[in-house]
């Protein structure tokens, strides 16, 4: 290893824990939300992999945002006592599952970017985090491929469900610029080369998303009024009523174990 | 119709087959009677999954911890998955799910009385894993040598899988119960609620089960409703001194003789009412299920037509 | 509310592990080829049962009519000289 290649700080890397853990463990709420409701049981099944996919990756990556922090917090400390201020999660993840083709086309959005992203942060210079992009981009892989043929299958069907893949496009289009805007630690861990830098993956996320869209039928909307700060806490309405059911039961017993 | 001379004969060489412990397969020739009996028992145990995921699925986004989320998580998913491996034991038999969905929200298949129970506290979870997922297996275990095949092998995968259901709803309530006082409290409570439910989950006394004979003789089932309940009872008693917590049964206790526990008189005008439709949470269980039934159709109709217009395609080319 | 066609049924095969052969695990609804081997996927390999999957609809699967097993299967059994224990050979020996 050269001189020029300084550690992760500890703060950074807490950080970058935190803003990827933050997306997992949202994102998996959301998904485990469907549970009872899906369109299919073989699709209640397929839901649940996913959100226990992303509830494994979000445990992971928050114990290790506890632990480089080291003031003895742990995954549970970190997802039951923060309040919305502090999470870190992007806005698109946080967004209500809505119908099926807006739980799609979040999954489809959220997916290709994960899957990216972990693919770089596998060969990164920071250990455990490639330790758990490693595993992680396997199961965002299939997430993805799940997403993409829901998708395809939504746009090119019915005029019904081509109208509401549509509109899925234009309320959740606005989220998209916010993913590749990095927070400073993200720079930092990006300089380091323990996280890929946004602008490495963005042009990758617009031609594999270009790609199922033409397939499916569907375009990008032309214009959005961008939408971000989740990365820095400034969330939508929304978070804070998730997190409200999320920690209610955990936060009334301070000191119980479960 | 008349049963013709070789129906007859038929119905012999069946009920000998049977009697050898011969498993009945779907395309063999089998009594009419015992393919409705066959296909309405399997069904009612397809809904049982499909709607019991709906009490402890109130849980999930309030999970205390991640752990017991993804565990939870995991559950529920099975029974989904449960449901899916008996309605496709069900279709063997010449039904469609669609059919049986059908009679589902129609209110003309019942389910599982148990589950229009509701869950009222975290600790309801970890009851229905020990007491509910208990009864359950030990009325399924029964099940793996039940005489058709197909619901037989699903019940053997089924029990497998399920093994964990009712050993993670003993450790929750093991770590509520010498928890905090709340923790116990709230415990007990679940306990004392889902106690006699579970017991009612074997049937009626065999006294007043009218279907007992014929589906022994069949073999599709293997232990009458009493045993069943017996054994669940002999097994529990002593897990509920361990956990610390108290059964709601002032008559229950020890019979030498017997060599069994006497437990107290079930509540069976309860039971009817709730099997009748009175229950807590019968309507809201089948609204939540035609919701999601409804709600669904525009998606399932999408991906037929998506397919239609693939097939029309590769037609073309 | 209800369809005049639920999505079809396929038959599920799974190869536990290398070198054993697909058996037939069960059956599932999917609209059409990739989603069937999604949903076998996520039903019949959730706790990592299966390394590789076949789907096949359960239309083209042509079965045996069990009323002519007797034809089918019975004339085998007097055929003992298929089966190596048949033969009889000097006990010493490896063959």
């Amino acid at each position: 290893m050269t001189a020029q290649v300084a550690e992760l700080s500890a703060v950074d890397l807490h950080e970058a824990a935190l803003e990827l853990g933050d997306d997992c463990l949202v994102l998996s709420h959301r998904l485990a939300e469907w549970t009872t409701h899906a369109p299919e049981l073989e699709e209640e099944v397929a839901l649940a992999n996913l959100a226990l996919d992303l509830l494994g990756q979000a445990r992971s990556l928050l114990s290790l945002a506890g632990e480089a922090e080291g003031r003895g917090r742990d995954e549970d400390r970190l997802a039951y006592w923060r309040d919305d201020r502090e999470f870190r999660n992007l806005l698109l993840v946080e967004q209500p599952n809505g119908d099926f083709a807006v739980t799609m086309t979040r999954q489809l959005l959220f997916s290709a970017y994960q899957e990216l992203l972990y693919e770089r942060m596998s060969s990164g210079t920071e250990p455990r985090l490639a330790a758990i992009a490693a595993k992680g981009v396997m199961e965002a892989r299939y997430h993805l491929e799940h997403a993409r043929l829901w998708v395809q299958r939504l746009g090119g069907g019915t005029e019904e469900s081509h109208r509401r893949m549509r509109r899925a496009l234009d309320l959740l289009w606005p989220y998209t610029k916010e993913l590749f805007e990095p927070t400073e630690a993200w720079v930092r861990a990006a300089d380091q080369g323990a996280l890929p830098p946004l602008s490495s993956i963005e042009g990758s996320w617009r031609q594999a998303i270009q790609a199922v869209l033409e397939s499916s039928h569907l375009e990008a909307p032309p214009f959005s009024a961008w939408q971000s700060g989740g990365r820095r806490g400034r969330h939508s309405e929304h978070l804070g009523h998730l997190l409200a059911e999320m920690q209610h039961l955990h936060r009334s017993h301070p000191n119980a174990s479960w | 119709m008349p049963p013709t001379y070789s129906d007859e004969s038929r119905e012999l060489a069946f009920q000998e087959a049977i009697d050898s412990d011969r498993t009945v397969e779907p395309r063999d020739w089998m009594p009419e009677r015992y393919r409705s009996t066959m296909i309405r028992q399997i069904a009612q145990h397809a809904h049982s999954e499909i709607i019991g995921m709906q009490p402890e699925g109130n849980w999930i986004t309030r999970a205390p911890s991640l752990r017991r989320k993804a565990i939870l998580l995991a559950k529920v998913q099975d029974e989904a998955g449960h449901g899916l491996y008996l309605y496709a034991a069900a279709e063997t038999l010449g039904v469609e799910r669609r059919e049986l969905t059908d009679l589902l929200l129609a209110g003309r298949q019942k389910y599982s009385s148990i589950f229009n129970y509701p869950t009222l506290t975290w600790a309801d979870v970890g009851a229905i894993g020990w007491l509910v997922d208990g009864a359950a297996i030990t009325n399924q275990l029964a099940l793996t040598k039940t005489s058709y095949g197909p619901y037989a092998r699903a019940m053997v995968r089924i029990c497998r899988e399920e093994s964990f259901h009712q050993r993670q709803g003993f450790e929750l309530l093991a770590e509520l119960s010498r928890g905090t006082e709340a923790q116990h409290e709230m415990a007990q409570d679940a306990v004392n609620r889902w106690w006699w439910p579970a017991l009612m989950m074997f049937g009626p006394p065999d006294a007043e089960s009218p279907n007992t004979a014929q589906s022994m003789a069949w073999k599709i089932k293997r232990v009458s409703n009493d045993d069943l309940r017996q054994r669940f009872v002999d097994m529990t008693v002593p897990q509920a001194r361990a956990l610390g917590l108290d059964l709601p049964d002032p008559e229950l206790g020890w019979n030498e003789t017997r060599g069994h526990y006497d437990f107290g008189p079930i509540d069976w005008e309860e039971f009817r009412e709730v099997v009748g439709g009175h229950g807590p949470c019968n309507l809201q269980r089948i609204s939540v299920r035609r919701a999601a039934d409804e709600e669904g159709a525009w998606v399932r109709e999408a991906a037929r037509a998506w397919e239609g217009r693939q097939q029309g395609r590769m037609s073309a080319a | 509310m209800s369809e005049s066609d639920d999505w079809p049924l396929w038959e599920v095969f799974l190869r536990g592990r290398r070198g054993l052969a697909h058996q037939h695990v069960g059956s599932l609804h999917a609209p059409d080829p990739e989603l069937a081997l999604q949903n076998a996927r996520d039903l019949y390999t959730r706790r990592g049962e299966g390394i590789s999957i076949w789907v096949v609809r359960s239309t083209e699967v042509h079965a045996s009519d069990p009323d002519d097993q007797g034809p089918l299967f019975d004339p085998p059994a007097d055929k003992a000289y298929r089966h190596p224990t048949f033969y009889r050979v000097p006990e010493d020996l490896q063959l």
